[in-house]
């Protein structure tokens, strides 16, 4: 199974500089995904999880489209093929 | 030599360096910029001076970076320097204090942090290992946040012995004698006014501690309402506010070389807190307390801003150097203990915190 990363610009260069990423979790599950990335590239992984593995309050992450907050949280499913978008949240001043 | 300050701030860190005896100062370019920086160190106990930040991405957590290049090059730990153990079920927020342990400890650095929590590096600040002493005692359940978060925000490893005495908003002070396996608290004496009488045995909201030239049993606390001092390793203090404008504040810094003088900010309580009458002014005091000398040469009148826990510092200079760093993003030094400041910086982000040392 293949899924693709979409990462904001501001956290391509934790990813040798590539805002689009091929990964193939283990599983088909977000927590898989990101357990993956968080394997192939730590430091982008602790931006995006902490450590007790839960999505930090102002990171969004949407699979094909859709806000996994509203859906199936880390235990979303991810379809080969899919889209996996991480975008920072409206925060911060 | 060169002097050193750095200044971290709520949306980054920079460095002003001086070679004229702290005279004047320049300002560098901004470091890891749009970054809060709560807790900052300059370990000179290395052959390279190592910078360390306690960090916090708006979006994307808290970490540790450091530099050992003044800040031409940053590092970070990839798993993350500072990272709470699976078995705690806890995710680091914030690291509110980063500090160096003696030279005769090259590579122990601790770390004070959110939620309340020591942590422990023998590698330079690399990598550190939760303190689980504290972690597991049994009054941690009950230490409540204050506003900022509850958090361990002072560390002061005694150089002579293995005791660590610790500060916390909520919590109070606490020491170990072992280097942390156990820990009792330390704040007879210390008011709580948020809370019903009689004062607690723990739970007082202690914004800041510092410890006198005299020796670690002589100590300082800048407490949520009161300015206290101890001669006996925190078993009991005893009130030095007399005499000040206000007893409310959040830092106090002790001289490293002149028993009996520290330096506190006072502010307008509870919950206005802003200097007295809008004056930015520091309190000296010569005598452990017993009295207290305003200072506000070269510090601004109509200054309604504050001063966080950790952006009041001195340095090791003789005279002491003074440097205050105010949320209105202003960095004023003072090359006479106080005397007499020049202004270093204006216009940053608010400041929390400021660290300064000498190099070659």
């Amino acid at each position: 199974m293949t899924v693709q990363v979409v990462l904001p610009g501001v956290l391509a260069a934790l990813a040798g500089g590539e805002k689009h990423l091929e990964l193939q979790p283990a599983g088909g599950t977000l927590a898989d995904l990101l357990d993956v990335l968080a394997a192939e590239h730590p430091l982008l992984g602790g931006r995006i999880r902490d450590e007790t593995g839960q999505v930090r309050r102002f990171v969004n992450v949407y699979v094909d489209g859709d806000d996994v907050r509203f859906s199936g949280g880390l235990g979303t499913a991810v379809r080969d093929g899919a889209e996996v978008q991480v975008l920072p949240s409206v925060a911060g001043g | 030599m060169t002097d050193l300050l750095a200044i971290g701030t709520r949306k980054g860190l920079w460095l002003a360096r001086s070679d004229d005896d702290r005279r004047t100062w320049t300002l560098g370019e901004p470091h890891l910029l749009a970054q809060e920086v709560a807790a900052v160190s300059i370990d000179t106990r290395r052959p390279q001076p190592r910078v360390l930040a306690g960090i916090q991405y708006g979006h994307w957590g808290p970490t540790v970076m450091r530099s050992d290049d003044l800040g031409g090059s940053w590092q970070e730990t990839e798993t993350g320097a500072i990272r709470f153990p699976e078995d705690t079920g806890a995710a680091l927020a914030r690291v509110w204090q980063l500090r160096p342990d003696t030279a005769d400890r090259p590579d122990v650095v601790w770390a004070g942090c959110e939620p309340h929590s020591l942590w422990r590096s023998t590698d330079g600040g690399c990598s550190f290992e939760l303190v689980r002493g504290l972690w597991d005692h049994p009054h941690r359940p009950t230490w409540e946040p204050g506003g900022g978060g509850g958090a361990v925000h002072t560390v002061l490893p005694d150089p002579a012995s293995d005791r660590v005495t610790i500060a916390m908003s909520t919590g109070g002070v606490y020491v170990s004698d072992d280097r942390g396996e156990k820990w009792a608290p330390r704040n007879r004496g210390i008011g709580a006014a948020f809370l019903p009488e009689p004062p607690p045995e723990y739970g007082q909201c202690v914004h800041k501690v510092a410890v006198d030239a005299a020796g670690p049993d002589r100590m300082y606390a800048q407490n949520h309402f009161g300015v206290y001092r101890t001669d006996d390793g925190g078993l009991s203090w005893t009130s030095i506010a007399q005499g000040l404008p206000a007893d409310f504040g959040f830092p106090v810094v002790a001289s490293p070389r002149t028993p009996g003088t520290a330096w506190v900010v006072p502010l307008v309580a509870d919950m206005q807190r802003v200097p007295p009458e809008g004056r930015l002014r520091v309190q000296r005091t010569r005598d452990g307390g017993a009295t207290w000398t305003e200072l506000g040469e070269g510090l601004p009148d109509a200054a309604w801003t504050a001063v966080v826990r950790d952006a009041l510092c001195a340095d090791e200079g003789d005279p002491t150097g003074i440097y205050v760093g105010t949320r209105d993003g202003c960095v004023y030094a003072s090359a006479d203990e106080g005397d007499t400041f020049t202004l270093v910086a204006d216009h940053l982000p608010d400041v929390l915190a400021v660290r300064a040392v000498s190099v070659p």
